[in-house]
């Protein structure tokens, strides 16, 4: 999640602060870098779209009208940037996702019923353990993935999401249900394994 | 394991989001926790669904550093040279 304790002067940004932008990068970078990282998975890309983010947003400083904070207008730029670099690398992923929408949740039922919970702590904090909730969050569909990365790994809320990605709230509150699922069934599998693992 | 309806587990998937982010209104929120109490699955789901999600968040709180090289090229491509030292 952004880091807001150190406010940000949105005037001194508009006047063209260099020192103030600075700060604005510093401050922002992180979590951005971060999103892009799960949205694409490689380094490069996530940094070209670290770099894209800070660049645009330079350039339309002067259009920031302030009706959303500045974290909500940099991760809108930040998940176009991705959404776009994606859609020019895969361009036959967003028609898929465009199907997916329609469905109802019913393809979305659970299957898996293992309790993993009770797995001792370490199992949560392992290499491979993160590994794994990367490579998950790799198989969702993109608009359920950057959906997903916003509200549930940056900590934005409903309307601070649906504002990122101009998506009213209820196609907001689906896709993150949809992703959620998604995601608990994947992890069942994995944990479950482990719990196999354990008790042989 | 008791038999129930099961039909009930369906109905209320849309509102499980709602149900763990605690946004979910008084009376559906009494009506699941009312079936997950006698369903096995559905409580496991709960469990697991909540375990999923604050496993996601608690990843944000540890890798929201920019690599130095990589912090370091973007303040030349927008030529905050100057502001690098920090």
């Amino acid at each position: 999640m952004i880091n807001q304790k150190n406010e940000i002067s949105v005037e001194a940004l508009r006047a063209g602060d260099r020192e103030e932008f600075s700060r604005l990068v510093d401050a922002y970078s992180g979590p951005i870098y971060r999103l892009a990282l799960k949205m694409l998975g490689i380094p490069t890309d996530a940094e070209d779209v670290l770099q894209n983010t800070f660049l645009k947003a330079l350039q339309h400083l002067k259009d920031f009208e302030g009706r959303s904070s500045v974290s909500t207008w940099l991760y809108r730029i930040a998940s176009n940037e991705a959404l776009m670099l994606l859609r020019k690398q895969r361009p036959e992923i967003s028609l898929s996702d465009a199907v997916q929408d329609d469905d109802s949740n019913s393809d979305y039922f659970p299957e898996q019923f293992t309790d993993w919970c009770c797995l001792p702590e370490d199992e949560f904090l392992s290499s491979e353990s993160k590994a794994a909730l990367d490579r998950a969050v790799g198989h969702l569909p993109e608009t359920q993935r950057i959906v997903f990365i916003l509200r549930d790994i940056e900590g934005l809320s409903i309307r601070e999401t649906s504002e990122a990605l101009d998506l009213n709230e209820a196609a907001v509150k689906t896709r993150l249900l949809r992703a959620r699922l998604h995601l608990r069934e994947e992890l069942s599998t994995y944990y479950g394994e482990r719990l196999d693992k354990r008790s042989k | 394991m008791q038999e129930h309806d099961h039909s009930k587990c369906r109905s209320y998937l849309g509102s499980l989001s709602d149900y763990v982010d605690g946004t979910l209104c008084e009376e559906l929120c009494k009506e699941i926790e009312l079936h997950v109490a006698g369903c096995e699955n559905c409580h496991v789901v709960v469990d697991t669904l909540r375990k999923t999600i604050s496993l996601y968040h608690e990843s944000a709180t540890e890798a929201g550093e920019v690599p130095g090289l990589v912090r370091e090229r973007l303040f030349r491509t927008l030529k905050l040279d100057d502001y690098l030292r920090h």
